[in-house]
């Protein structure tokens, strides 16, 4: 290797590349329609009322441009896509109740394991509904609901119709309008006053089709004083052809309460991911966003914290790794609408074989907030000379008494810290993985411990490639 | 050709940075059991010649050779060299943030011995040699380097040293910067480590650390050149009158 080249990282490995066939029980003709709105809503047997949400829905979604920022979308054929599969006729009550295949996926990706080992009660959504969902008695017990969002709306359709809706409205942007118009699966959550959920709940996401479109919608409720973790795990096989995940979470935590929701995003490299998460945070409530972007094509996503009464505070973990072919274009969004609000952003980007990451930021500081607080740190770490990364951070700040603090930093991978490495035994690459994995350590320690292990694995996975 | 006793053989060995010629021409032997001290002021090119052996890619090599162990290990990378049992002791240790101590040395310790050590064998080996060298149990947690004192980076070098137990010990200016208690510390734990089977090679500006660690052998370098070899003699000669006395020989 010559002096002073950075080596480079050989092809990105992807080890969520299995695929079954697609056994669906029901499928939507490609593209977005209102024949293909209506069917859905049919096929879910809805309520008027979440009909003509999604009706609407469609409307704004037509008359809004494709966003002109952010990722490239001008190769995304939204014609080609499928809107709606259902994989199954029914959900399971247990692992043994679905179809085989679909439950044989989950076993791999180590679900059902999981869910016994270290988790309150999972969800697992194949294509468009959910194929099994779990709760902890004592939960249960406890008032706590954990649904998939079609259950959900099913069984309390007071509480889906005062929320849904209101943290993200349909024309936030593009993407949720398509998602309130063709919404399928996701989870609904209630945390009823003062209940801890101490060990976590988890959903996760698979798609198996080509071609597929997953548009899963969210609503968590923390009511006062309570706790909640709850993690997203989303990963699709590789195809040639484009798919699309566009889902909607809608967070609202009240006095007191605090939710974190971790996402370890590892879409095939075929997958737009185009999320809209958002939180809306009253009084010495807390809400903290882990978001960790491995996989997709295009990542847009930007965590959201609305800091709506005295005291709330918004915690944002940003972590995204951007290998060849991808772009991750991901941040943070601090709204302070209260007084004593405080926002703590922290996002760690790797750029590597021709990879671009993008950090883009918005605090915003209302006139009547007085005595905010926000910090930002962005650091980004460029592997090779081929690797891209930006910074895009946006304030709006309308009180003077507000401390608002940004910093960034971009590194490359320095020689030296290489040859030190390297002079106590380690090869180029395994120096690379222990200072790539130094380099996010304060984001996964975040992580749950089988995440935070399976970040580290993948990270020398990544770095295990040919150097040249 | 290839004697048993012979660790290390510097021949004829000619370094370059960027194009500027730093080491003109270093020939140095070193047999196991032996400790060699390299003296010489600021910018002669001992940091040069260390880094030019454990093979940093910014120093090129344009004429000579590095014997070690019976065999040319100029063609090696440094985790090459390091498996074969090479250690260095940096002047300037490079901070890893987010690495802890106890992580590092643990990749480290494997990589050397090129099998996995079991976690719990090496927590164990790692808490007898702190004690030996009386470090603090929560050193292990902090991330390496970074935000280390100047004693302390050079107790971590030494720590790493005892762990990877090479075969040939390079010091460059592990005393540099210590006080005289942190420097007798220091150089204890060098001599408990080292044993009749290992060569070191300790380079240093100042006489000081050569009271503690006794060379067999002391050599001057000027300019890129080695340009006197003696006993511990010489040392205490050029404690006596100092680095001008060897200049001013030179240059007259
Ligand atoms: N990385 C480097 N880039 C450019 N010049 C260097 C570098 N390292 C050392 N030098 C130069 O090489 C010469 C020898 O330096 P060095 O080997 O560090 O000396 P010493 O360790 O004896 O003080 C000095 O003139 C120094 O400026
Ligand atoms: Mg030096």
């Amino acid at each position: 290797m010559a002096a002073n080249e950075v080596p480079k990282i050989g092809l990105d490995k992807y080890k969520y590349d299995f695929k079954n066939p697609e056994n669906y029980y029901f499928r939507v003709q490609k593209g977005l329609s209102r024949e293909v709105v209506q069917t859905i809503s049919e096929m879910k047997n809805e309520p008027d009322w979440m009909r003509q949400i999604r009706l609407r829905a469609l409307e704004i979604y037509n008359k809004k441009p494709i966003p002109k920022w952010g990722g490239n979308l001008d190769d995304i054929d939204f014609d080609d896509i499928y809107y709606y599969i259902k994989p199954a006729e029914k959900m399971g009550k247990s692992w043994d109740d679905i179809p085989r295949d679909i439950r044989e996926t989950f076993d791999k990706l180590g679900i059902p394991e999981a869910e016994q080992k270290y988790l309150s009660g999972v969800g697992a959504q194949y294509e468009s509904e959910a194929v099994y969902h779990s709760l902890r008695e004592n939960l249960k017990k406890q008032g706590v609901i954990f649904l998939d969002m079609d259950s959900g709306l099913k069984q309390y359709p007071d509480l889906v119709r005062e929320y849904f809706g209101t943290v993200v409205p349909t024309g936030d942007n593009k993407f949720s309008a398509m998602n309130t118009a063709v919404w399928s699966g996701g989870s609904f959550v209630y945390i009823p006053e003062g209940v801890h959920v101490d060990i976590p709940l988890q959903a996760y996401f698979r798609i198996n089709a080509r071609n597929m479109g997953q548009f899963e919608r969210s609503l968590i409720i923390a009511e006062p004083g309570s706790y909640l973790h709850y993690i997203e795990g989303c990963t699709a096989p590789i195809y040639s052809e484009d798919s699309l995940h566009s889902g909607v979470i809608e967070i609202i935590v009240k006095k007191g309460a605090r939710i974190r929701y971790t996402t370890i995003q590892n879409w095939a490299p075929n997958v737009y991911n185009l999320v809209t998460q958002r939180a809306v945070v009253y009084e010495d409530a807390v809400m903290e966003w882990v978001d960790g972007n491995i996989g997709s094509k295009l990542t847009m996503k930007y965590p959201a914290v609305f800091l709506k009464g005295r005291g709330a505070r918004g915690e944002i973990l940003s972590m995204s790794y951007a290998g060849k072919g991808q772009h991750q274009d991901a941040g943070a969004k601090a709204v302070h609408l209260a007084p004593d609000t405080s926002s703590n952003i922290i996002s760690k980007s790797i750029s590597s074989n021709g990879g671009r990451a993008s950090y883009r930021g918005l605090v915003k500081v209302s006139k009547n907030a007085d005595r905010v607080k926000s910090n930002t740190r962005c650091d980004a770490l460029i592997l090779d000379d081929i690797s891209r990364s930006d910074t895009y951070p946006y304030m709006e700040v309308d009180n003077a008494t507000a401390r608002i603090s940004h910093e960034a930093t971009v590194s490359k991978i320095g020689d030296e810290q290489l040859f030190y490495l390297q002079s106590r035994g380690l090869t180029e690459n395994e120096a690379m993985a222990l200072i790539v994995r130094g380099f996010v350590e304060s984001i996964v320690k975040e992580l749950p411990m089988e995440y935070a292990v399976e970040l580290n694995r993948l990270i020398e996975l990544q770095m295990d490639g040919s150097i040249g | 050709m290839c004697n048993p006793q012979k660790l290390l053989e510097i021949i004829d060995l000619h370094v370059s940075i960027e194009d500027k010629k730093i080491l003109k021409g270093i020939n140095l032997t070193i047999h196991r059991g032996e400790i060699h001290a390299l003296m010489g002021p600021n910018g002669s090119g001992k940091s040069t010649l260390a880094n030019a052996l454990m093979g940093h890619p910014a120093y090129r090599v344009t004429k000579g050779k590095v014997i070690f162990k019976g065999q040319n290990i100029l063609k090696m990378s440094p985790d090459e060299r390091a498996r074969l049992g090479l250690f260095l002791a940096f002047q300037y240790p490079t901070a890893i943030p987010g690495v802890t101590v106890s992580n590092f040395l643990r990749t480290a310790v494997n990589s050397v011995r090129n099998e996995e050590i079991n976690v719990l064998d090496f927590h164990k080996r790692l808490n007898e040699k702190m004690k030996m060298l009386a470090m603090d149990k929560s050193f292990t947690k902090r991330y390496l380097n970074d935000g280390f004192s100047g004693g302390e980076k050079k107790q971590s070098e030494v720590l790493q040293l005892v762990m990877l137990e090479p075969e040939m010990v390079i010091l460059d200016e592990t005393d540099s910067g210590l006080d005289i208690d942190a420097l007798k510390i220091v150089s204890s734990d060098i001599n408990k480590v080292m044993n009749e089977n290992m060569g070191m090679l300790i380079i240093t500006h100042y006489v000081r650390i050569l009271q503690y660690i006794k060379p067999q052998f002391v050599h001057i370098l000027f300019n890129g050149e080695i340009v006197e070899s003696g006993d511990y003699s010489l040392a205490e000669h050029l404690e006596e009158k100092g680095y001008n006395f060897i200049m001013n020989e030179e240059q007259n």
